[in-house]
């Protein structure tokens, strides 16, 4: 039985405890915070009855949490934490620590919404405000996913051409606490797959000190801001070898995004993580419908896949950017101006749509994705949808209209003629 | 335990010279002694947050320790430390490591009693096999002498300025060894450069050597911030012993021990006079504050003595 895959039920949270405890790290600094907590206490078990090696660490603080993996992780060990929220917001001074040591560790986010109000349910705030600390990011759609991409982390991390800490991120609730059917491989070959880590330079090394976080003022700054660029430039090619290696001994195939029915698509969806089991639905009731619709679902947000994005949108006409976090710029949210960019710098003729939607847990139904293709179909009819603003709500509470008949929102100044 | 100075002082050096510190700075002398407390044949890494000393002795892409090293940030040298602590475990466990490593980090009193006292105080309750020294300047001498929790009463400093209606800081100053100890943890000890370092050097030592946490909290008297001639700073040390300012003590599994009482104690104006930060004390008509301090001083100092006893 040992060395066959196994069906199983299990939270997402439980998922990913459980690829932790096949990769059986080295150090785990962990503070609890719903809805990540968890994946620490699943693994306080395994601890507590000698099914890993792990030195846990039940520290004081996020920060703290971070700041022992960082020491770990220097020390020469494997290490990661997990965490949500708040308790991303709190590290992060320690993400660009970690990131800038060129420390290869993992961080297992829960993503949920930050304050305030403070809410406990999914959006993307946290993760997506992590965006530029320097870490990769690969989300999941699912418990499957959530688990297949742990499973994934170390090797891309830990990657001589990459070197940068990573991000496994998964939908608070939403796929952290609902139970799924899904596939786990045997220990062995997650072990196997996985490998020891060898780190060439470390603080405990018996033949050699080493000095890390040093002062560098102008004179090598850039340098190494340049240096730890490339890390993420070489990034989507080692992502992409470790996928092809995972599929042979899972048969689950990944790559930087997935596209969903979008072989002759007019008008496409472009959203991350939980919400895509949904679209999806709503994508087959339209295609049954004659409708030329399709969705992307990206995985990997940092690196961004901005050059295949692009070319995989480059025939469709119209795009909702559907984004879960917001970044009160007034002109969209984060995969919008990502994926805007991405697309000018192709020449892309397509029009754009960046909608928010689901802050705070707030679901996102299969009739506001229909809506969604149906409002991109009738600015494309107008003739210049270019013209419209594209920063748009969707399924908020309207007090002027208590049947919900309204589903999207166009976001204005109050103050001006703007239209 | 036996004490040779000249042995001691003669062990060879972790702590490399030609780093940036200024002249006559008390947190290189503390640096210096407390790693001649590590057994020449152990390795070590050394933590250190943020503050004059990771800046002056890491400077890319020159190091002046000879062991390994870890700057992570200001706040948190004991959960980082922490970790590394925690790596060797793991490490050792899975025969990845033969020798001995000891873990030592160094953080100035804004690091330890201010900003890093929760990841501090964190360490210290988990009961890491680490030693954190305190280099306890009063004040937080890196951004150009800001008070913090350590500064002691009436200090003049940049965000506590003396004034037409300010004498300086007005709080007393916490009292951070015995917040340590109370984590009960195995060894505490206060110290600072007098009696040839050996009170320092036995201690740091002990610290090092004692299974679990330890924390020294060391007086490093800071000539720019505290206005006294650079070549003064083992006279300041005396002055701050022999008045009682800063006694010497060890607190060892839970066990308080005064390790010095001065035979005839000296009146606190031999310790303020010779500081700038405390000139306005000496002004007609402030007889009053120096009065404040001296009784403060002799409050603490019955108090450690009960503990003592």
């Amino acid at each position: 039985m040992e060395d066959m895959k196994k069906r199983v039920q299990l939270s997402g949270n439980e998922a990913v405890a459980t690829a932790l405890r096949q990769i059986n790290p080295d150090v785990f600094p962990a503070f609890p915070i719903t809805p990540s907590t968890e994946i620490p206490q699943y693994f306080s078990n395994y601890v507590a009855n000698g099914l890993v090696d792990t030195e846990f660490i039940p520290v004081e603080s996020e920060h703290s949490s971070m700041s022992a993996a960082v020491g770990a992780s220097a020390a020469g060990a494997r290490s990661l934490t997990a965490t949500s929220s708040c308790g991303l917001a709190l590290m992060w001074e320690e993400l660009h620590v970690a990131a800038s040591n060129r420390l290869p560790l993992a961080l297992t986010l829960v993503c949920r919404a930050l304050s305030g109000p403070i809410n406990i349910n999914c959006d993307h705030s946290d993760s997506m405000g992590a965006r530029d600390c320097g870490w990769l990011q690969i989300y999941a759609e699912d418990n499957q996913e959530a688990y297949d991409n742990m499973v994934q982390a170390y090797r891309i991390s830990e990657h001589p051409d990459v070197r940068l800490p990573i991000m496994i991120c998964q939908d608070g609730f939403i796929t952290s606490h609902a139970v799924m059917d899904m596939e786990l491989l045997p220990d062995k070959v997650v072990k196997d797959f996985v490998g020891e880590y060898e780190p060439e330079r470390y603080l405990l090394n018996e033949n050699g000190t080493m000095a890390i976080g040093p002062y560098a003022i102008t004179d090598y700054y850039m340098e190494a801001r340049r240096a730890q660029a490339q890390g993420i430039l070489n990034a989507k090619k080692v992502i992409l070898d470790v996928a092809r290696e995972f599929e042979k001994i899972s048969g689950r195939k990944y790559g930087l995004f997935e596209e969903y029915r979008m072989d002759d698509a007019e008008y496409a969806m472009v959203l991350i993580g939980s919400a895509a089991g949904t679209a999806k639905d709503a994508v087959d009731k339209m295609r049954e419908a004659g409708k030329k619709v399709g969705l992307i679902k990206i995985r990997v947000f940092r690196p961004f896949p901005a050059e295949e994005l692009a070319a995989a949108l480059s025939k469709v006409k119209g795009i909702a950017i559907m984004d879960r976090s917001e970044s009160f710029s007034s002109n969209g949210g984060p995969i919008g101006s990502e994926l805007t960019q991405a697309l000018y710098h192709a020449r892309c003729k397509a029009f754009t749509v960046n909608y928010m939607y689901g802050l705070g847990g707030r679901d996102l139904q299969v009739i506001h994705v229909e809506e969604i293709f149906e409002e991109l179909m009738a600015l494309e009819a107008k003739g210049d949808p270019k013209d419209s603003v594209s920063y748009r709500y969707v399924g908020l509470r309207d007090i002027a209209d208590p049947d919900h008949k309204q589903i999207s929102y166009l976001c204005k100044p109050e103050n001006s003629e703007q239209a | 335990m036996g004490y040779n100075f000249k042995e001691t002082m003669n062990k060879k050096e972790r702590f490399a010279p030609g780093h940036r510190m200024c002249a006559g700075c008390g947190g290189a002398v503390c640096v210096r002694n407390v790693l001649r407390g590590l057994h020449e044949e152990d390795h070590a890494v050394i933590g250190n947050a943020t503050g004059c000393l990771e800046v002056s002795s890491f400077m890319y892409p020159f190091t002046a320790w000879s062991d390994s090293y870890v700057h992570n940030a200001f706040e948190n040298a004991g959960a980082t430390l922490s970790g590394v602590e925690g790596a060797y475990k793991v490490l050792k466990r899975k025969g990845k490591i033969d020798e001995t490593f000891k873990f030592i980090t160094f953080g100035g009193d804004g690091g330890t009693y201010d900003i890093g006292l929760q990841s501090l105080s964190g360490a210290m309750e988990r009961g890491h096999d680490l030693v954190y020294v305190c280099y306890d300047n009063g004040a937080y001498m890196n951004t150009g002498t800001q008070r913090s929790s350590a500064t002691p009463q009436f200090a003049d400093t940049t965000t506590t300025p003396v004034g037409s209606v300010s004498h300086g800081k007005p709080q007393i100053r916490k009292d951070l060894a015995a917040v340590i100890a109370a984590h009960n943890i195995p060894y505490v000890a206060q110290t600072t450069f007098v009696r040839n370092f050996k009170d320092l050097h036995v201690k740091a030592e002990k610290a090092i050597y004692t299974p679990g946490a330890a924390f020294l909290n060391v007086l490093a008297p800071c000539p720019r911030g505290w206005g006294y001639p650079t070549q003064d700073l083992l006279k300041i040390c005396q002055l701050a012993v022999e008045t009682n300012y800063w006694p010497l003590f060890e607190v060892v599994d839970g066990t308080w021990i005064l390790n010095y009482e001065p035979k005839k104690k000296l009146p606190i104006e031999d310790f303020l006079r010779p500081q700038t930060r405390f000139k306005h004390l000496f002004k007609p008509g402030n007889e009053y504050l120096i009065e404040a301090f001296q009784n403060e001083v002799d409050r603490r100092f019955e108090e450690l003595v009960k503990r003592c006893s």
